[in-house]
């Protein structure tokens, strides 16, 4: 228990997670408080203020900070109340993922044989996928929405979380304390519960956290594309989608949403890769 | 021993195929509400919708609505385009070439761009190369393809306007390539403003496909290199006065490129995979442009091959980069 207490230590003071833990931290805040946070109604139009520049540049007008969209609605509010989305996209999405690839890895890696030979074929059954395709396809049969987006990353990523765990499983089997827990008759779901799964809690936060990153790309992708929430609700890919018409004459209705996106992969890619060296010393090698 | 690893692989891939098959099958046959409807809209008659259904044998039990897919598939026939009202499988390989030729330039591209960078940290360790290849690596790793896309759009195409970010050719050239690869061809028969043109538009789409692989190849290299270089032979080359730059070049990189090709050989799918969004992006009018067209316009039979053309694609790419890493690698062999 020591250990593990020293390790949250050290991982807390890594950059890394430190960065990473900032840019959570800040993605939550503006999730939970969008409406208190945010200085304008996201869905309020004023087509006379429509594509006010930000308020470093010329001609802005400081009641809109970072400037309006084609429809004169709040820039900063849209990606206040897109930050809503990314987050709900990004802990619902992972947590389904990896509870379903951890679930069938246990299993794959722990009884082996046949059991093995099925989820290890599924596994390459559904890597020969390009999940970009796969999710766009999916999310256009389940019907646009947040929770097709969801479904369609945890269909599709369940993978990543399942061909990991499996053989860190293979690894821990052969250990001595799996060997002792059979020695004394625990039964062998009981040895993979309390016993094993512990032992991998590190790994799996890690993996997490990393696709928390992926999901909120693949939100974004799939609001670009026109295929997540309706398209009054802001979401930071949607938005990316209207600047990408209008980029001749406001590039920042691109730009803004792409720093969003870039900073929240880049903090939640950091905080995992920072916990990867402090807290697991299988993954540190 | 070789041939035996790589017969188990090829007969692995028998399964996984069939698995795909059934996936692409299950993916749009069975999907909520009824599929003619979903192609023709709320709009059609009653008498429509049958006489639709008879023809696209929805009216027959799902096992055997399988089986006659599956028959269809194995002789060629992927169905034809609603929209488009021609063969699918037509349509796809008049675009594959298009899709080919993009991922294998941005692959040319990533590799090359990897290994100046993997080369660089190697070279100027601790200093001002290894800081400039690691922050490369890190950004390229952490933004998708589909962003450096948009950026570049931005930078290149509307900012300062160097190149093209639509299309794959002026269309004033009139340049239609009887193989499908404008590239290629082009050069070949010595149409070079054709030539350039079909390159200008490539750049882009190709430079962003390659960040994220180059990224990771330049990873690898690094780390592939680091451990080359603190063997005895290199140490015999430098006791011997060979320059840095001559040793990282000639003794060590040989040596450490075999793992960066293997191990960047699973990134490629990912690069494949991507050219879909970066091809809508661009406008490109490769493959994963038509499957999005497709997706919108709810045409199925040119979803679901198009879809199996992927599939089809990943894991024949798949199975020659295991036969490269068994033929550099002969501790695999036995694994």
């Amino acid at each position: 228990m020591a250990d593990r207490r020293g390790a949250l230590v050290s991982a807390a003071s890594d950059a890394r997670v430190l960065f990473g833990a900032a840019v959570l931290l800040a993605l939550i805040v503006a999730a939970a408080a969008a409406p208190l946070l945010a200085p304008h109604d996201p869905l309020e139009q004023d087509l006379l203020a429509s594509f006010l520049p930000p308020a470093f540049q010329a001609g802005a007008d400081p009641v809109f900070p970072l400037g309006t969209d084609s429809l004169g609605r709040d820039l900063l509010s849209r990606l206040i109340y897109g930050a809503r989305v990314a987050l709900t996209v990004a802990l619902v999405a992972a947590s389904l993922a990896a509870l379903l690839g951890t679930a069938l890895g246990l299993i794959a890696g722990y009884f082996g044989g046949w059991v093995d030979a099925v989820i290890s074929r599924l596994v390459d059954v559904w890597m020969a996928f390009p999940p970009v395709l796969l999710s766009i396809v999916l999310v256009a049969i389940i019907g646009a929405g947040l929770h097709s987006v969801i479904i369609a990353i945890v269909i599709i990523d369940w993978t990543r979380f399942c061909r990991v765990v499996r053989a860190e499983v293979l690894v821990q089997r052969e250990q001595d304390y799996v060997a002792s827990a059979v020695t004394i008759g625990l039964g062998r779901w009981r040895i993979l519960w309390h016993e094993i799964l512990p032992n991998l809690l590190p790994l799996l936060l890690v993996l997490i956290t990393l696709e928390m990153g992926i999901a909120i790309i693949v939100e974004a992708i799939l609001s670009f594309v026109g295929l997540s929430v309706s398209s009054d609700q802001a979401t930071w890919g949607g938005l990316i989608q209207e600047g990408r018409l209008y980029i001749h004459q406001a590039w920042w209705i691109m730009v803004l949403p792409m720093a969003c996106i870039i900073v929240s992969v880049l903090g939640l890619n950091a905080l995992g890769d920072g916990l990867r060296r402090t807290l697991d010393p299988v993954m540190r090698r | 021993m070789s041939a035996g690893y790589l017969l188990k692989r090829l007969l692995l891939a028998i399964p996984t195929l069939f698995g795909v098959l059934v996936v692409v099958f299950v993916l749009l046959r069975v999907v909520p509400g009824d599929p003619v409807t979903m192609m023709v809209g709320l709009t059609a008659s009653e008498e429509d919708i049958a006489r639709l259904r008879e023809l696209y044998g929805f009216d027959k039990p799902i096992f055997t609505q399988f089986l006659i897919y599956l028959g269809d598939v194995l002789q060629g026939d992927l169905g034809v385009s609603i929209t488009r009202k021609q063969e699918v499988l037509g349509l796809i390989l008049g675009r594959l070439p298009v899709t080919l030729e993009l991922s294998l330039f941005a692959m040319a591209v990533a590799l090359l761009g990897g290994m100046m960078l993997g080369v660089l940290a190697v070279y100027r360790p601790g200093r001002g190369g290894e800081l400039v290849a690691d922050g490369f690596s890190g950004l390229g790793l952490a933004i998708p393809d589909f962003l450096w896309a948009l950026m570049f759009i931005l930078l290149f195409g509307v900012l300062i306007p160097l190149l093209p970010i639509s299309g794959q050719i002026d269309p004033r050239l009139g340049f239609e390539p009887a193989s499908g690869f404008y590239l290629f061809e082009s050069l070949l028969i010595g149409e070079f403003a054709a030539f350039q043109s079909v390159l200008s538009h490539m750049v882009l789409p190709a430079v962003a496909l390659a960040i994220p692989l180059a990224a990771i190849i330049a990873r690898i290299l690094k780390s592939s290199l680091q451990e080359v270089m603190t063997q005895d032979y290199i140490l015999l080359a430098r006791a011997r006065g060979f320059s840095r730059l001559r040793i990282v070049l000639r003794e060590a990189l040989q040596n450490a490129l075999i793992p960066t090709v293997t191990l960047s050989g699973v990134q490629f799918t990912f690069l494949v995979g991507g050219t879909v969004l970066i091809e809508r992006i661009f406008s490109y009018p490769g493959l994963g442009n038509m499957a999005i067209e497709a997706v919108i316009n709810r045409d199925i039979p040119l979803i679901q091959g198009i879809v199996l053309t992927f599939a089809v694609m990943f894991i024949a790419l798949n199975l020659i980069i295991d036969s490269t890493y068994v033929l550099l690698n002969p501790r695999v062999r036995h694994g």
